[in-house]
């Protein structure tokens, strides 16, 4: 139940990572309202299927717009959304289900164009909602409840995949550190360009790695999480594969390149170079 | 005699310039008043492979591209093999004698394309040796052909003189082969000018036109075929500001980025075929879910999976009205001429507005290829709707109530969730019944907004009526104009609005005894969406990847018939 709308009976589970992400979300998209002083609806959120995109609906405060749509296909719909009215802030929410396995088809074509619409991701490496399957995120050899005998391919690095992709933005979060993510989030809906914010939102039912992202120093465990240090040159593409060649989960903004044109920009440029005619013109063409 | 009707077909192998002959005439004739009709047909491959192109030129409007080939132009000697038994009886056959010589050379005659072609200086003046020929035979001015070359060949380039006496030399060495060959098919007599402007367009032309006429403004498509050249059309002319044209990276992008683009207030559309419509599955529900309004057009060709991409086929229909899954009943415009091909886009995007969700619009490769004249659109006269748009204070609930209700759109007050799940009247997800009723009923209650009255009949007292759709409506005319004239009692029905019926038309067809259906599929699937709607249908099926023939039909027609009646019927 949310307080806008009691009828509304979806929750997440007590101590999900979606709950950091969402109050981040909330900071970010209050904060461009305060920086570009459009009213909230001036945002629209394209969410996929799974726990973390019911977060369109569990969004406090002034509501943007929202598209909760189909499984996977969160970026064709943003594509839409975004060059349709270019005017918009467009974001993706979305798990590392519907985004990196039903959807990873469509990363590649957003990023070659540039497309600037912002994503946050939220990792748990399961299917949550469907309970406890294996994710591309999910580790080898990990046991879940579609692989009883641990799952046979490797994890994928969603943040290797997005550099080798040409993802203009790559940013890497824990869902922990709210108010640091909330900061990121509304940097890269600054960013003119396909941005994507990847953060570890543990899933505390299947696949509880709080514990693992934050370490434990008494028991020797070394934090998986580590923040990016400040001499980190984001954009400098081969020290981003030298920092996520690392391992781990690097926390900060990975790489960002300034210089790409976004979709918009370009598609401006053909706009340019074009003769629109009226549609009478266009009958008159065919004229016998 | 006069001839008021005239039959070319141009057989080869691809690239040999079949389609540029056979749309060149169809130009040239329809430029000085004759009413054209053309068809291609060619197999699935860049070069080369079996093509065959026709025209047909009539004094009075064409309905079909015609059975009875009065001309075959042969260009090689399997194109000979293939079409030589449908050339009518005293037509004749233009061979390609640079390529091989018939045995038979009784109703034939041959010129060398090629060798004559170079000797005007310009290789690539075959086909106007060709038309230079087919006007002797029907003793057609060489001056329609010469101003239709100066019309094609005036580009403001250098050699633009060069060229256009080059292929004037062309139409007069043809010319003087035909006459030296002594046929004759007798005078094409003089056209009668339709009245009105006309513009000479194919179905995919039309279909792009009727579009932007109606305020399309976002189009992203995938190549297939046979709805590639409407991406390609709208890449030259969607542009400037507020327009957005793309080529999508699958048709499951292209469907997903409507509804995106639909829901933040654009007209948008894309066009594609059978594989593609079956990826858009689950974006056409979720545009019916969600309320938004866009245009689907499939272009038909044939078969299920990857089938026979350069054939036609009317085989999608019943896909077309579910085309996902769970409860959803799409519109589909299904046009039968290139006419209909225009207004039907411009009708399938005021559906889509008018009751804010997806529309169908159904084609067929026949008629995305075939060139014909039409009055041209008069754009002054035309009706274009757009959605209800809400425009009150925040705190909206946008899908309030059993009925249509205003859209918001972003970036203005009234936010609310689009949704694809089952939801409250904010877009926000529920699971109750009561809701899943309502909503249900919500949607399935805008159809009635679509729900028309009016449609094209004839004969309407007879108990047996005939009723194609679709691109199957010329040639079931024509051949319901032959079983007719023969005396025999036959009603007509067509509508190009297939879901839903227009009402009136609906109630009619149930009181006939029987509704004959002329479709190209195997199942007979609009007889069997009749007959689920209470009309007793049977259809008249084919599924040759080929358009019906108009005198087979009437013969199959008239068979019917006589099963039905147990009397003899003569065509």
């Amino acid at each position: 139940m949310s307080d806008k709308n009691p009828e509304y009976d979806f929750k997440w589970c007590p101590g999900c990572g979606d709950f950091g992400v969402r109050r981040a979300l909330e900071a970010a998209v209050e904060q461009r309202r305060v920086e570009t002083e459009l009213p909230v609806e001036n945002n629209v959120i394209v969410a996929g299927i799974g726990c973390s995109g019911n977060m369109v609906h569990l969004l406090e405060g002034p509501q943007p717009y929202g598209l909760h749509g189909i499984h996977g296909r969160t970026l064709p719909i943003a594509l839409g959304v975004k060059m349709g009215r270019p005017d918009l802030n467009v974001i993706v929410v979305a798990g590392d289900g519907d985004f990196l396995s039903i959807g990873n088809e469509h990363i590649a074509p957003q990023a070659a164009r540039n497309l600037d619409v912002t994503v946050v991701i939220m990792d748990n490496a399961v299917y949550g909602l469907t309970k406890g399957q294996s994710s591309p995120t999910t580790k080898l050899d990990e046991i879940t409840s579609s692989t009883p005998y641990g799952k046979p391919e490797v994890q994928l690095n969603p943040l290797a995949l997005y550099l080798t992709l040409g993802v203009s933005y790559i940013a890497s979060h824990v869902s922990t550190k709210v108010r640091d993510l909330g900061a990121v989030i509304a940097d890269a809906m600054n960013h003119k360009g396909f941005s994507i914010v990847h953060v570890q939102s543990p899933c505390t039912t299947y696949n509880n790695t709080f514990q693992e992202l934050k370490g434990n120093v008494r028991q020797g465990i070394p934090p998986l999480a580590w923040d990016i240090p400040d001499h980190h040159d984001p954009s400098d593409v081969e020290a981003a594969h030298d920092l996520i060649n690392q391992g781990g989960v690097p926390v900060g903004v990975v790489y960002r390149d300034t210089d790409r044109p976004s979709f918009q920009d370009r598609i401006d440029i053909i706009n340019d170079k074009s003769f629109p005619r009226q549609v009478e013109k266009m009958i008159d063409s065919y004229a016998i | 005699m006069q001839k008021s009707d005239f039959v070319v077909r141009f057989a080869g192998e691809g690239g040999q310039g079949m389609v540029t002959s056979s749309e060149g005439l169809a130009q040239a004739a329809s430029n000085v008043g004759y009413h054209v009709q053309t068809f291609v047909t060619f197999p699935s491959q860049i070069m080369g492979g079996p093509t065959m192109a026709q025209a047909r030129l009539a004094t009075t409007p064409v309905l079909s591209s015609g059975d009875d080939i009065d001309v075959l132009v042969c260009f090689n000697e399997e194109a000979y093999q293939n079409h030589r038994d449908e050339v009518r009886e005293g037509g004749v056959i233009i061979y390609n004698s640079g390529e091989f010589e018939p045995d038979d050379l009784a109703n034939s005659f041959g010129m060398p394309f090629a060798d004559l072609a170079k000797s005007t200086g310009n290789a690539r003046a075959e086909n106007m040796i060709v038309l230079g020929a087919l006007a002797h035979l029907v003793s057609m001015s060489q001056g329609i052909l010469e101003d239709f070359v100066k019309e094609r060949f005036t580009r403001g380039r250098a050699n633009d003189e060069q060229i256009i006496s080059s292929n004037f030399e062309a139409l007069t060495l043809g010319r003087q082969e035909a006459e030296k060959s002594g046929f004759s098919l007798g005078e094409l007599a003089p056209s009668i000018h339709p009245e009105g402007d006309q513009i000479l367009v194919n179905g995919n032309e039309a279909i792009s036109l009727g579009a932007c006429a109606a305020g399309l403004s976002f189009y992203i498509g995938y190549p297939i075929s046979p709805a590639t050249s409407i991406l390609l059309w709208m890449e030259r002319n969607l542009t400037g500001n507020g327009k957005f044209v793309y080529q999508a990276s699958s048709e499951i992008e292209a469907i997903n980025a409507i509804v995106g683009a639909g829901f933040g207030g654009q007209k948008a559309m894309t066009a594609t075929a059978g594989p593609g419509l079956s990826l858009m599955g689950e974006g056409l529900g979720l545009a019916w879910m969600a309320e938004v309004p866009l245009v689907v057009a499939d272009i038909q060709r044939g078969g299920p999976s990857t089938g026979l991409p350069t054939k036609t086929e009317q085989s999608d229909l019943l896909m077309a009205m579910t085309p996902g899954h769970g409860d959803v009943s799409i519109p589909i415009i299904a046009p039968g001429t290139v006419e209909e091909c225009f207004y039907g886009a411009v009708m399938a995007f005021n559906w889509a507005e008018r009751y804010q969700g997806p529309v169908i619009l159904l084609s067929e490769h026949m008629l995305s290829e075939r060139k014909q004249n039409i009055a041209k659109p008069d754009l002054s006269k035309l009706e274009v709707e757009d959605r209800k748009i809400y425009t009150g204070s925040n705190g909206y609930n946008r899908y309030d109530g059993w009925e249509l209700s205003p859209m918001p759109l972003p970036g203005h007050p009234g936010s609310y969730i689009a949704n694809g799940s089952e939801h409250d009247g904010m877009g926000d997800t529920t699971h109750l019944p009561e809701r899943h009723i309502q909503m249900t009923e919500r949607r399935f209650s805008k159809l009635k907004l679509l729900e028309i009255e009016g449609y094209e009949s004839r004969n309407n007292d007879a108990s047996i009526a005939l009723m194609p759709w679709g691109g199957s409506k010329g040639p079931a005319l024509a051949a319901y104009d032959l079983v007719v004239d023969n005396g025999v009692e036959l009603g007509w029905y067509y509508t190009m609005f297939l879901n839903p019926l227009p009402v009136d038309l609906l109630e009619e067809l149930r009181h006939k005894e029987l509704v004959l259906v002329p479709e190209l599929n195997y199942l007979g699937q609009f007889s069997g969406i009749l007959r689920s709607q209470g009309v007793n249908a049977a259809s008249i099926t084919q599924y040759t990847g080929l358009p019906f023939k108009v005198n087979e039909l009437a013969e199959r027609i008239k068979e019917r018939l006589e099963q039905e009646q147990k009397v003899s019927v003569t065509v």
